[in-house]
């Protein structure tokens, strides 16, 4: 269903413009970070690229159409945890898939495993760390098999540890074959992470590059001086 | 003084007792009381939980609506309900006045709004948390009102034995429509506003004790279940 191609999108609320005329094309296979710092629209760009939000103007097509609603998945910054077990949740969202009851037990099982997890299926979901909760978060994701993962911030949250693990999840999930788009005001995770890097301020793009050519000598005023603030 | 106290004395015997008319009114009540509770829920779990994932015009009116009428008097209930049953209202042939049964339907309009109204509630709390993640996954509105009730089930459990409190406790509604009859339709309310006027002391008073009592364990019990609820599942 990729590309995903932005023509000229605007989302406004109450009048203030949050996302202004963003025209952009995203293809299969790199991965592909969407920084910028705290207020920038990340987060609204990404739930308008999901389908959450709908652009007051401008259009967002999956291959040319307007129908990309399958086979994309969202894992958010706080998870969202259901009153039931880790492995019950993973089960819940492929139910919502129609996958059939027997394939769903095996897959959830599968992507539980894939993230470290499966010692801790029968666990109450809540009940885990925010890693944790982070990691069946991704699984559910996974196990659904998306052709395209958004992720919001999805490390923002967690202590170090945690932040390596997710990372490594994502790397993986990537080398799977999806499609990665993710936000971060992070560097470091962007250079870890990025294959090319969508900068986006107050509301617009400012710039697209590959991740090299992004820190080494970005094109952009508003990446140069982002840069500049955020190193060290 | 000594009156109060030999009739707490006595009110005490018939307890331990277990005096055959007062277990009589009590098993009534209960049966009439628990009744109305589990029609209440039928209908107001999943109705709350529309309104609370659902968005329609006149949905504010409707929500302020049920809010009010989570404080309907008893006593006007019981009236509506008598017109409607009597033999000249529009539901008089069912014949169901002084029943039982009239005093279900009662206390189920008296409470179904106290359950609707605080489910709505607890559901549209639970659904501004999930919303983005259910929609994400794919969750159309059914799914959702399913998977939030679900999920809130041991808040829901207080919102179902508050309106059974409310509907053990109340006494106009039930006096009207039941008619108070010895044997029949006297429950613990009726009976105690008709043993006090009486002045039968100990069988009111016996009767007084069983519904605290029975208020207290309710609140006791929807307490330790959301505590160990919230232990185990979070």
């Amino acid at each position: 269903m990729l590309p995903l191609t932005l023509d000229q999108v605007s989302f406004a609320v109450n009048g203030r413009t949050l996302i202004e005329r963003v025209s952009v094309e995203v293809g299969a296979g790199p991965r592909t970070i969407i920084l910028g710092p705290n207020g920038a629209g990340k987060s609204v760009l990404m739930r308008l690229c999901h389908g959450l939000l709908s652009p007051t103007s401008g259009s967002i097509l999956w291959r040319g159409t307007n129908t990309g609603r399958q086979r994309q998945a969202m894992v958010f910054q706080r998870p969202v945890m259901l009153r039931r077990s880790a492995l019950a949740n993973v089960t819940y969202a492929l139910k919502l898939a129609a996958i059939a009851p027997r394939e769903r037990e095996l897959r959830a099982q599968d992507v539980l495993e894939a993230v470290g997890l499966s010692h801790l299926a029968e666990r109450p979901a809540r009940m885990l760390s925010g890693g944790e909760q982070q990691r069946v978060a991704l699984a559910r994701a996974w196990a659904l098999n998306p052709e395209v993962l958004f992720l919001d911030e999805p490390t923002a949250n967690l202590d170090p540890g945690a932040v390596r693990d997710i990372e490594s999840i994502i790397a993986q999930i990537h080398a799977s074959g999806t499609k990665i788009i993710m936000t971060t005001h992070n560097l470091g995770q962007a250079r870890r992470l990025a294959d090319e890097i969508l900068f986006l301020y107050q509301g617009r793009l400012a710039e697209r590059a590959a991740v090299e050519r992004f820190f080494r000598q970005p094109a952009s005023p508003e990446a140069a001086s982002f840069l500049r603030e955020e190193m060290p | 003084m000594g009156e109060i106290t030999q009739a707490f004395a006595v009110a005490g015997a018939m307890i331990l007792g277990l005096d055959p008319k007062l277990v009589e009114i009590v098993l009534l009540s209960l049966r009439v009381s628990l009744t109305a509770a589990l029609i209440a829920s039928v209908i107001g779990l999943p109705l709350g939980a529309a309104i609370a994932v659902s968005r329609f015009p006149g949905r504010r009116a409707l929500i302020v609506v049920l809010n009010a009428l989570m404080g309907l008097p008893p006593v006007v209930v019981g009236l509506v309900v008598y017109l409607l049953l009597s033999r000249a209202g529009p539901l008089g042939e069912l014949g169901i006045l002084f029943t039982p049964s009239a005093m279900v339907v009662a206390q189920t309009i008296l409470i179904f709004p106290i359950v609707a109204a605080l489910s709505r509630q607890v559901v549209e709390d639970a659904w501004q948390e999930y919303r983005e993640q259910l929609r994400s996954l794919g969750a159309g509105p059914l799914a959702s009102a399913v998977t939030l009730l679900q999920d809130a089930r041991f808040s829901l459990v207080t919102i179902v034995l508050a309106g059974f409190g409310r509907a053990a406790a109340e006494v106009g509604a039930v006096i009207i429509v039941g008619g108070n009859i010895d044997g029949v339709t006297r429950v613990m309310t009726t009976a105690i506003a008709l043993e006090t006027s009486k002045g039968d002391l100990p069988l009111a008073l016996g009767l007084g004790v069983i519904l605290i009592s029975l208020v207290l364990a309710l609140n006791a019990g929807a307490y330790w279940i959301k505590e160990a609820a919230q232990r185990r599942y979070g």
